[in-house]
Formats: structure tokens, sequence, C-alpha cells
């Protein structure tokens, strides 16, 4: 049956289209537009002493400059902290244009407007800022250490102290027959999808109406944002989001800056104007994320089940603060992963620092949580002499224990409750899939060819699908198309794909006739948007609720056309059919006509139909009470709470012990995201996040030197992996379907990113023996690891060595 | 990221672009493939007053090779060079170290004496000339000159040769009898300009022993370096020479810097490893 394909491969429907250049990104609009572009600051903390802009107007094709002080209303005041927290106690935003002081290099402090984008940077180029510069706080350690401080007003650099416990932690250490303290550090990396930031913003006089193009996650918020900050009236403004080449995070945030000055420019100057981020300005103007320092105290027993876990981090969240602290509390409560830990208490320090601000990377706070508890896995075992597979076990989450809760608070306010995961199901794949038990012979065998070869897993459980609801309209159209659309937006994850396929299922339709459009503020107005891996679960449920709301509508008016029970009737291939009643069927198409009284013949199907109309009783209105005309239903998804996936990675890694090379031969991935609409999409979503946990395990981090200048500010520095630096990647699917949802699905996009570091710094360290407490590694930091007399030798080494003599 | 206002020209005629460059004087840039010049520009890292596009001057793209040596023109790019099997056999070094050049997109637009004139000490082809003791010639104005190597790179990214110039071709000897070439080079990532490569040849006198032993390191100077090991091993035997000493003694004569993707220290490091890989595939070559 052609109709049935959830759970299907279906190709990427999109892909035609994106991969013979007919995509339509932010930079395919408004060839006629004015081009924007920012004079950025170039310290990383300053105060501005004057902005002369003099020597700019001359440039043939200038248009305007702005700075601070053209700004009025809501737009000279900071811009919003979206998310507050009550233990955000120090939050802190920037302006649109910086207000007489910047906080990190790239920080936007003028906006020209010109006629095209070369000549914008010409005159961007001949402003002159003076500055006085201002001691420069880079890094976690040096943000705690607080000898200068990012914010007069916050001499601590602290923006937040997020705490949580479950019992009394300290009893329960003291209590435990074994401890292991050790303090550990993830660097800084970021989203860098290919296509940046834009924005473009038509402004329409006659009929005081506002378009804006935004390459962004969260169309709906973006309007809101705009509305409000320009004074407008929301039902004046529209957002759309195009064709968007990859998020990855960086775009959830809003209203960046750029998103309220193009309007606003736009609307002053009564023509469209564009910006289009370049790759320098992505780098130092965007996001970033992950780094954090962590201390770490674990107690267990002598079987290696653990009794408490004690974490202090220290999370750098750059100049400010506008995405509240959703990273902090991400890490905070799933660092417990798929374990039961008895006792826990974690406190995450948000600190200022004079760098860009840190928002959410794919993962969001998990790969930092998951270094953290994976690697205490791992030290467990090393300590006991016990193979890492077998502490694992003994402390995961039983199946029999669901719904499990933690004791935690989730970022979404909600309780940290399991809904389902069969976690040592992902651990007894795993090690199968990648050959955990033979992995001695793979070290002989690898030994033999003059290479170091050490292999490493790490599990990880994913809160995904948070509230508090998305939307779905679903119609059908009279030439038998059927529209579909939800708020929330696309970034290439292949929503048209699934949401079809989800449409087709339920109401029965060929998937071709299944139109989808995404983040399209006039189409759905109400969205959330796409982070936290929600995608599917918010969005896929609403559109599925709305498929079965328009379903049971065309089968009433079936069953009164066909005069038949609804009950009785199936749709298949867009036919209501009466079961075993062969001829007795009418068209989804037709019943769409049907559903309007108003039904002038502009086309055939209105024709057609007229043979299946019949007059209205005439002591009824046309349209009856709680009725409404056309063949459609909207329709919302508000789940409890998220829902838990659930995965394991394996990494094997060979190392020349001559050049300290690190390649990933094997990598093995056990994933669970429930039911699973497109088995090919979820596997792209864990490849691509693999590739980004590899990148982030060897390759990327972003290079700030002591005076908060960024030194790594293109593609040629910072290493994103090519296709050639990522392994191939075996995948295994289990499924727990989610309690939580219709569909029974989880969130699939993060997933993959997660484990990469701590799985690959296990590899690495059973390789080696040296003990790998600071990720990423390159060649050069392993070679200094392993002639540092003071690195720790591995306890598993030093057995290796007894046993091989 | 958008390149400062140029102007450009398209000169039909290597005099006319030596006419404009004259005309236009030290603002004045030579275009080749762009590879090198075009990012410079778009990062306003260089703001030149005029590019002078070499790509439709006639008489620049040929490859000739004789029994002397290989001539390379300045509109050869790396990929046709690559894919020159005449060129190949007379210095296997050619081919051995542009397959290390990048990726295939800009290898098939970035010319080898592009990247010889840009003189990127991390650069592939600057080495092998320096190493295979070849030149460039120069056209002035004033008549053609023959540039060798050791006066041409002057700095990271500067060469001796200035003003009113093209260099209409680069020239590299022949490997001599006897000889067997390696060049490896250890990256980040595939394609990426090298952490440290090293080129080598290796020539065995008519007995199969060590007779010189040559290497050249990428991204461990301001400038390519050649550097002379016979010492270490002349006259051992090809197949069981001490090359770990060779390599030990090319570490005494590197002095690298560190910067983001390694230390000073780990590039001797590898100086050492490579030159020892290096060393023993060219001399099993030089005796096969
Ligand atoms: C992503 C990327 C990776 C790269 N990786 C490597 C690598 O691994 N190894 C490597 O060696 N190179 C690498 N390159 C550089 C590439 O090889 C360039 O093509 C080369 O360095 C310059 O050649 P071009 O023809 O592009 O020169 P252009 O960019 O056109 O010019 C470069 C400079 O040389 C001057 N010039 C060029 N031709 C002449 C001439 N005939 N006479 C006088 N002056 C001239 C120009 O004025 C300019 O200053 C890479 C480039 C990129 C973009």
């Amino acid at each position: 049956m052609t109709t049935k394909l959830f759970g299907e491969p279906v190709r990427r429907r999109e892909d035609a289209r994106l991969v013979t250049g007919r995509g339509r990104y932010l930079d395919d609009i408004g060839a006629q537009a004015l081009a924007a572009a920012f004079v950025r600051s170039p310290y990383a903390h300053a105060r501005i002493t004057d902005v002369d802009v003099e020597p700019a107007l001359d440039v043939e094709g200038l248009v305007a400059i702005y700075t601070y002080e053209d700004l009025t209303g809501p737009m000279a005041e900071p811009l919003p902290v979206l998310i507050p927290h009550p233990q955000l106690h120090a939050p802190r935003t920037g302006y649109p244009l910086a207000n007489g002081e910047v906080n990190h290099v790239g920080e936007p402090v003028v906006m020209v407007v010109a006629t095209d984008r070369y000549l914008a940077e010409d005159a961007a180029e001949r402003i002159v800022v003076t500055y006085e510069e201002l001691p420069v706080v880079v890094g976690v350690d040096a943000a705690r250490a607080a000898e200068h401080a990012v914010h007069a007003e916050i001499p601590d650099n602290v923006a937040a102290r997020h705490h949580q416990e479950t019992g009394d932690v300290e009893e329960a250490l003291a209590g435990a027959a074994r401890t292991l303290s050790f303090t550990q550090y993830v660097e800084r990396s970021a989203c860098m999808p290919l296509e940046g930031k834009g924005v473009h913003a038509r402004w329409d006089p006659a009929d005081s109406s506002l378009r804006v193009y935004s390459s962004t996650q969260a169309s709906t918020s973006v309007r809101a944002a705009i509305a409000a900050k320009l004074e407008l009236s929301l039902e004046r403004v529209e957002v759309i989001a195009p064709d968007v080449g990859g998020g990855f995070g960086v775009k959830i945030v809003h209203p960046w800056p750029e998103e309220l000055l193009v309007p606003m420019a736009a609307i002053a100057l009564g023509h469209e104007v564009k910006w289009t981020e370049d790759r320098r300005e992505h780098f130092i103007g965007s996001a970033h994320e992950r780094q954090q320092r962590q201390e770490i105290t674990v107690g267990f027993d002598d079987d290696g089940r653990i009794a408490a876990l004690d974490v202090h981090a220290w999370h750098d969240n750059g100049a400010y603060t506008p995405y509240g602290i959703i990273v902090p509390i991400v890490t905070a409560t799933q660092l417990v992963g798929p374990y039961v830990i008895p006792v826990y208490r974690v406190v995450v320090e948000s600190v200022y620092t004079n760098t860009v601000i840190v928002t959410p990377y794919r993962g969001a706070g998990r790969p930092q949580g998951c270094f953290a508890m994976e690697r205490t896995m791992d030290r467990i075992a090393d300590a006991l002499g016990l193979d890492r597979a077998e502490v694992r076990r003994r402390n995961l989450i039983r199946p029999d224990q669901f719904p499990y809760d933690h004791h935690l608070t989730f970022q979404d306010g909600r309780p940290v409750v399991y809904d389902s995961g069969d976690y040592p199901g992902l651990l007894s794949r795993l090690t199968s899939l990648v050959g955990w038990e033979a992995m001695e012979d793979r070290r002989a065998e690898a030994a033999s060819r003059g290479k170091l070869l050490g292999a490493g897993m790490a599990m990880y459980v994913e809160g995904t699908g948070p509230g508090p609801y998305e939307g779905g309209h679903v119609q059908v159209l009279g030439s038998g198309k059927v529209l579909v659309s939800t708020g929330l937006t696309s970034q290439g994850q292949g929503h048209e794909t699934v949401f079809a396929q989800i449409v087709a299922s339920e109401l029965g339709v060929p998937m071709e006739d299944v139109e989808v459009t995404t983040g399209d503020t006039r189409r759905f107005p109400y969205a959330v948007g796409t982070f936290a891996s929600r995608a599917a679960v918010m969005s896929g449920n609403a559109i599925a609720l709305a498929a079965r709301g328009v379903r049971e509508k065309a089968l009433r008016i079936a069953a009164e056309v066909l005069e038949a029970s609804p009950d009785d009737l199936e749709i298949a291939d867009g036919v209501v059919g009466v079961r075993g009643t062969p001829g007795a069927s009418i068209p989804l198409r037709t019943i769409a006509v049907l559903s309007n009284p108003l039904r002038y013949a502009f086309d055939e199907a209105a024709k057609q139909a007229t043979q299946f109309a019949r007059p209205g009783a005439d002591d009824q209105p046309p349209v009856a009470v709680g009725d409404a005309p056309g063949l459609e239903h909207r329709d919302y998804f508000s789940p409890i709470r998220s829902t838990f996936a659930s995965g394991a990675h394996a990494a094997v890694v060979e190392i020349d012990p001559a050049t300290w090379e690190i390649d990933v031969v094997t990598y093995a991935v056990v994933h669970d995201c429930g039911n699973v609409v497109n088995p090919m999409i979820v596997e792209g979503q864990v490849h691509g996040g693999v590739a980004q946990g590899v990148a982030g395990a060897l390759y990327e981090r972003m290079a700030y030197d002591a005076d908060g200048q960024l030194q790594n500010a293109s593609f040629m520095d910072f290493l994103m992996p090519f296709a050639s630096e990522v392994p191939d990647i075996d995948i295994d699917h289990q499924s727990t379907p989610s309690p939580l949802n219709p569909l029974g699905i989880k969130g699939a996009g993060e997933a993959g990113v997660i484990p990469g570091s701590a799985a690959i710094a296990s590899a690495i360290e059973d390789a080696t023996g040296r003990r790998i407490s600071a990720m990423p590694i390159s060649p050069t930091e392993l070679y200094d690891v392993m002639r540092s007399p003071s690195a720790e030798r591995t306890a598993a080494a030093g057995r290796r060595t007894e046993v091989g003599g | 990221m958008k390149p400062a206002p140029f102007r450009y020209a398209d000169p039909g005629s290597l005099g006319e672009a030596l006419d404009v460059l004259a005309a236009e004087g030290d603002g004045a840039k030579v275009l080749a493939g762009g590879q090198s010049l075009i990012p410079l520009l778009s990062m306003r890292l260089a703001a030149p007053t005029t590019l002078v596009d070499l790509n439709r001057v006639p008489g620049l793209d040929a490859v000739e090779v004789t029994g002397d040596g290989v001539r390379v023109g300045a509109l050869v790019r790396h990929a046709e060079l690559l894919g020159n099997p005449a060129a190949r056999t007379v210095q296997p070094l050619l081919a051995r170290a542009t397959a290390y050049v990048a990726h295939p997109a800009i290898r098939n637009r970035g010319t080898t004496v592009g990247s010889i004139a840009h003189a990127d000490p991390s650069g592939e082809m600057t080495a092998v000339l320096a190493l295979t003791g070849g030149s460039v010639t120069v056209a002035t104005p004033a008549g053609r000159s023959t540039i060798g190597w050791r006066e041409l790179f002057v700095g990271p990214l500067e060469t001796s040769v200035h003003g009113a110039a093209v260099v209409v071709d680069a020239f590299f000897p022949a490997l001599p009898a006897r000889s067997g070439t390696a060049f490896v080079e250890v990256s980040r990532r595939r394609g990426d300009y090298a952490v440290c490569g090293a080129g080598v040849v290796v020539t065995l006198d008519a007995d199969g022993l060590v007779e010189t032993v040559r290497a050249a390191y990428l991204s461990v100077g301001p400038v390519p370096e050649v550097h002379d090991l016979t010492e270490a091993v002349s006259g051992q035997p090809a197949a069981s020479a001490d090359w770990a000493a060779a390599a030990d003694l090319a570490r005494t004569l590197v002095d690298p810097d560190g910067d983001l993707h390694a230390s000073a220290d780990y590039r001797r490091l590898l100086v050492g490893v490579l030159t020892e890989r290096a060393l023993a595939s060219a001399a099993a070559e030089a005796a096969a």
C-alpha cells in the first residue's frame, strides 16, 4: 500500500531541489535589496569613547549609518533575556548596537547600509571608533579567579549558580566504600552551519506591513520580538524562514541584533534591506558552546556500584546570557544518563567571559554531562580493575524501573522522569556491534603493525521534545492536494519528508499529494521552534492529530453521502470507500468540495461534486452549528513532559606512536528514539551528529588568546572535519516507544553528537594508558601528555604491562 | 568579507601585462589561480589597487619536459602537473608533492607557479623547488632573468620578485641517476597545509652505497629549508643505512616555531619521524 509510509526509509523529497541549486536560501532573496554591514568591536573589552562616521560619508553608494544614538524606544533597551530563571541572579544582555561598552570581539557597534555589500564594507572600514581598553577575562578559570570583572557590577563574574541535589551527598560519600575525585575540561566549539545567519526585510508603506525573511530556527518568536521592539502590531509583521542551510542551535537564539536592526532600517529607508552574515562574522558574532571545568567526586562500592555523585562545574557563558541557563541546566540534569545515582548533587556556576555568547549547540550541554558521567564510569572501572562495560551494566536503570524518576528538574521546568527505555539492551547490542569482547585481539593485531589500539564507550539519555506545544494544520483541497503546515522551522533535517509521511499514513493519501510548509508565520502563527530534538515529537504529533481531525470530518461527510456508518469506512489512496463494498466510494478531494456549501463551479472538481451534493434540509443552516466550511483541521500537541531517547556509542582508535596521529577506525552506534518515522533520515541525523562528535573530540576548538582575540576565525584554522576525517559508522537500532505521545516517537536530532568526546577520550586512554582529562585533543597535545612526567598512568595500563611482561 | 575596491586589468599579452604593472606601480598584483590571493582580498588583508589577470595571456600554459627537467608555465594548474606522466617520470617529486596540495577543486584553479610566487613556507611546491635546486624565470620590462630558489625565497609570503615582474615559469631539474625520492607529511585534515612535511632525495653511488641525502621541510621555518643529511649515513648500504641517525641530525638542523596546530617541539619530533620514513622509502626506490 502506497500510503502506509510511517516507518519506511522514504527518500528525502527536498533533496532534489536542494542539491540541484533550486533551494531558496536567505541570500537568494532580494536581489534589489540594500545591503547592511556592521562595524564590530575589535576589542574583547573596552569602553567606546567616540564614534566618528565622518570619514565614511563620501563613500559612493552609502545610504545610512546607525549607531546606538539612533535607537529609540524599546530598541534602545537591552536585548531580552529569553529564558529567565530564579537561579540566574545576574543576567546581562547586550544592546542591538553597543551602548558605550563592548564585551567581546565581534559585538556590533555601527550598522552601515549601502547599495551593495562591497560598498557597505568600504564605508564600515572608514568609520573610526575610539576605544578605551579594559582588562579582559578569557576562559572559565580566569572568570572564576575573578581578578577582573566582565561586567563591573558583577565582581565575581558569576551569572548563575544552578544547584540541584537529591539527598545528603556528603553523608553518602562518607559512607561509600571508595571515592574518587578528579577535574576535567571541555573546550569551546560552535554550531558552524554552512549558511550563516541572515535577514531580509521589506516594508510595504501602502498597508504598513513588514515581511521579514530570517535564517532562523524560530520564526514565530522572531516575529513577536520584531513587533515588540519596533512597536508594530503583530498582525502587520510576517516572518518566514526560507530554506535554511543548517542551524544546530545557533539560530534558535532570537532576536539577534541584526533581526531587529535590518527591519528597522527597511522601515526607516522605505526600501528592502538585507544582511547576510559572512564566515568571519559568524565566528566572532554568533554563538559558541561547550567550555566547562568539571570537578567530580564519586562514591562507590567494591562492585563498582555508585553510591553518590557530587559534581561542581563552571560553565563559560560568554559575555551575555540572552538564552538564560539552559545549557548549564541540561548538563546538570542529563549528566546522570542511564544510571541509578542514589544521591546526586550538582552545582553549575555559569560565568561571564569576554567572549562570544554561549547558547545551545546540538547536544546543548549534554556532551559535557555525558563526558562527566562516562569518564566517571571509566575511572571506577580502572580503579577496580573491572571491564568498563561491566561497570556500566551494574549501574544501569533496569527496564522494569520505568517510569524512572531522577528527582531532578529539567530545562522545561518539569521533573526528569524517564518515560521508557532499555539500557541493558543498548549496552549488549553495542558490545556485540563493536566486538567489545574481541578487542584484545585487535589490540595485538594493531601492535603488530606498530599502532596503539584502544576502545572506548559512552552511553547517554537525552530528554527530547520538550513542550510547551507545537501545532499542525492539515487541509484537503478540491484538487486533492493536501496542505500541511506547522510553525516550527526546518534547517535541512528532512521535515518535509517526515511530516508528509505522517500525513499520508494518517489520512490514507499518496505522499505526492502532500505539500508541507514549515516556519512561515503566514501559514501557522503559533510555534515554539526547532531545538531540543523536538520537531518530530512535537510537530510530528501535532500534524498527526490534525490529520486525524481531517480524517474524522471526511468520514462524517462521506458517511452521509455514501449512506454508511463512519465505522465502516476506510481511506486508501485518497479515496473513501465502504469496507467490503466495492464501488461505494468517494474521493477525498470531492469531499473537500462538498465540505464547503459555497460551490462555484470554477473547476472540474466542483462540477463533479455536484453529483453527490444533496439539497440541505430547509430547517438547518447550510453550515451546521459547531461545523466549519472546508476539509481542514488545526490541532496542537502539548506533552506532559519530555520524552527520553537513549543510545550507546563505541569508538576504536588507532594511534601512531611516532607522530601521535589519532585515527578513529571503528565507530559504532546503538540508538533508541522510539518509533522511527523514517529510518534513513534518523541514520542521517546520527551520521551528522557523530561527525560533530568526532569534530568536538579531535578537531574543533575556539582558540582565544589572552586578549580575547579568536585566533582561528576561519575554516582554514578552525578544523571542521572533512568527510575524510569522519569514520564509517555502524548503526544498530533499538525501539522503546514513548508512552507520552500518540506516535510513540522520541527525538533523534542531537543524539549523535552527545557521546563523541567521552567515547573517544576513553579509547585514547585505553590505547595510550595515559589519563585523558581534557577534550578535544590533537596530536600535538597527545604528544605533550605522553612525554609529560606528571601525566597520570591508568591502572589498566599497569595491569596490561604486567600481563604482557 | 568583500574586497576593497580595485581596478582589474585583463591583458592579452605578457608585454601588455608588464606595461600595466609598470604603470600601476607597487599597488598592482598579479592574479593567477586566485586561490591564495582572493581570500586575502576578501578578508581585506590585502588591498591592491589593481589586479593584473594573467589568465588570458597566451603562452604561459605549457609543461615542457626534457631530459634536464620540467619547466612549468605560469598558468599550469596543480591538477595538470599532477596528471602529467612525462613530468612524473623526469622528476617524481612533482606529482608526489602536488598530490598533497589542497583539494581537487583548488588544484583545478590554483597554479604551481602561483604557489611558488606566493612563497608560503607551508606550501609543497616551494619545498620541491628548493629540494630539486630549481629556479624561476622572471619577465620584467627590462627583459628576462633566472632566479635560483635560494635568492627567490626571502621570507614568509615574500620573494625577491618586486615591481613590474611576472614569473613566467618555474624550472625543476630532473632527478639525478641512481636516486630515489619520497614526499611525506602530517596534516590535521586531509588536504590541509602540512603541520610538518618532508621531501627527500637519496642518491646512491654505483655500488649501492649512500652518496648524498638531501631533505626539504615544510612548515618548519620562514622559507623552505633544504638540509644535507649525507654525513649521518654516507657510504652505508641503502638497505641498512642508519636512517634514524639522519633523522636525529635533521632534528638538530631545524628550528621550527609553534602555532595553533603544533608546538615547536612537536614539529621537531615530526621532522625526525618523517625524515626517517621518507629516507627509507626513497633509498629503497633508489636501489630498485
Ligand atoms: C582551502 C585551500 C587549501 C590550500 N591548501 C594548500 C596546500 O595544502 N598546499 C599548498 O601549497 N597550497 C595550498 N593552497 C594554496 C593553493 O595551492 C594556491 O593555489 C597557490 O598557493 C597559489 O596559486 P594561485 O594560482 O591560486 O595564485 P594566486 O592566488 O592567484 O596568487 C598568489 C600570489 O602569487 C602572486 N602570483 C601568482 N602568480 C604569479 C606570477 N606568475 N608572477 C608573479 N606573481 C604571481 C600573486 O600576485 C599573489 O600574490 C590552498 C588554498 C586553499 C584555498
